[in-house]
């Protein structure tokens, strides 16, 4: 449980959040999703959405949204990242490794251009 | 044996082969994928008990969520392999596996359901075994629960020997009232919180 001076530094950082300007993406809100179903798990998608974490920590990026999905079908190619930037139709990577999944996070989510290399049909 | 059973037994020795190269190495990812049924069944509460006794020779997780449960018939069939709630194909290995994991050292996994209610479920390893799987990156595991579901109330729970970590997710929302997890500072302090307080759960 988090002590009462802890909460305390909490609602600063709240308080110095709302005060910042959001520096958005290259054009618009981007959402970035990692399938965590078993098959996403076995193959290492903890360990992809870690990494888009720690970019997101590092290069102090705001107003992306990181949510999860299920399996997807396409379990021979977990981990998958999915990246929608604003209006923009999904993006879906698949073999995400830590070191694709923070490629993904600067080139594609930060300046808009999508990782070709990785990209799977869905 | 039947034909379609003889396939069916085929089958999952391929699934096994195939699972083997890309094989849960961790106690924590097993943790993970069992949480992820608890998202799945729709819970608004979830808690994760991590316990390690090295007197009494144990290492204990438990999953236990309000989600929408299961009947007694579906506790049955869920550890079957070629049982799965999923549309996209017809095996579900996470439980089966975890069951096997915890039998080949001397433990056992239990589900317990009430169907609108919730479910519970417990895997038990004797701690020392040689067989026992690492319990890997616990705090990794939290995390990404958390962040990837920040609706969810959770709980989590570390004890080893009695040093105990708590964090509840609930009075950390509050206090952001609106604010993102995903916020580089936010994302900073929780990680920085959890991680600590499982690193010093380990090591006193």
């Amino acid at each position: 449980m988090p002590n009462v001076k802890s909460l305390d530094d909490l609602k600063r950082l709240r308080d110095e959040a709302l005060e910042k300007r959001k520096v958005k993406s290259a054009s618009g809100q981007a959402q970035v999703i990692v399938a965590m179903g078993t098959c996403g798990i076995a193959a290492g998608a903890r360990d992809a959405m870690k990494a888009i974490l720690d970019t997101i920590e590092s290069e102090s990026l705001t107003g992306i949204s990181v949510t999860q999905t299920g399996c997807i079908g396409l379990c021979e190619r977990e981990p998958i990242v999915q990246v929608v930037i604003g209006d923009q139709p999904k993006v879906t990577y698949g073999k995400v490794t830590p070191e694709i999944a923070r490629r993904i996070m600067n080139e594609h989510v930060v300046k808009g251009n999508i990782v070709a290399d990785h990209v799977i049909p869905v | 044996m039947g034909g379609s059973a003889l396939i069916n037994c085929h089958r999952f020795y391929a699934l096994c082969r195939a699972a083997k190269r890309v094989s849960v190495r961790e106690l924590a990812l097993h943790l993970l994928d069992i949480a992820e049924n608890s998202v799945a069944a729709k819970a608004q509460n979830i808690t994760i008990s991590v316990n390690e006794d090295s007197s009494a020779d144990k290492l204990e997780m438990c999953v236990i969520d309000d989600g929408i449960g299961m009947d007694e018939a579906t506790v049955v069939r869920v550890v079957d392999p070629f049982y799965t709630s999923r549309t996209t194909r017809k095996v579900g290995l996470g439980l089966p596996f975890l069951k096997q994991a915890a039998e080949a050292c001397n433990g056992s996994l239990q589900i317990q359901s009430t169907l609108r209610k919730g479910t519970q479920v417990k895997v038990t390893f004797q701690r020392s075994n040689i067989d026992r799987m690492p319990l890997g990156d616990l705090a990794g595991t939290f995390l990404s629960l958390l962040i990837a579901n920040p609706d969810i109330n959770w709980d989590f729970n570390y004890a080893v020997d009695g040093r105990e970590f708590k964090f509840e997710s609930l009075p950390v929302t509050q206090a952001l009232e609106g604010i993102s997890l995903t916020e580089p500072s936010v994302l900073t302090y929780l990680r920085e919180l959890i991680e600590s307080g499982v690193a010093e759960t380990v090591f006193a």
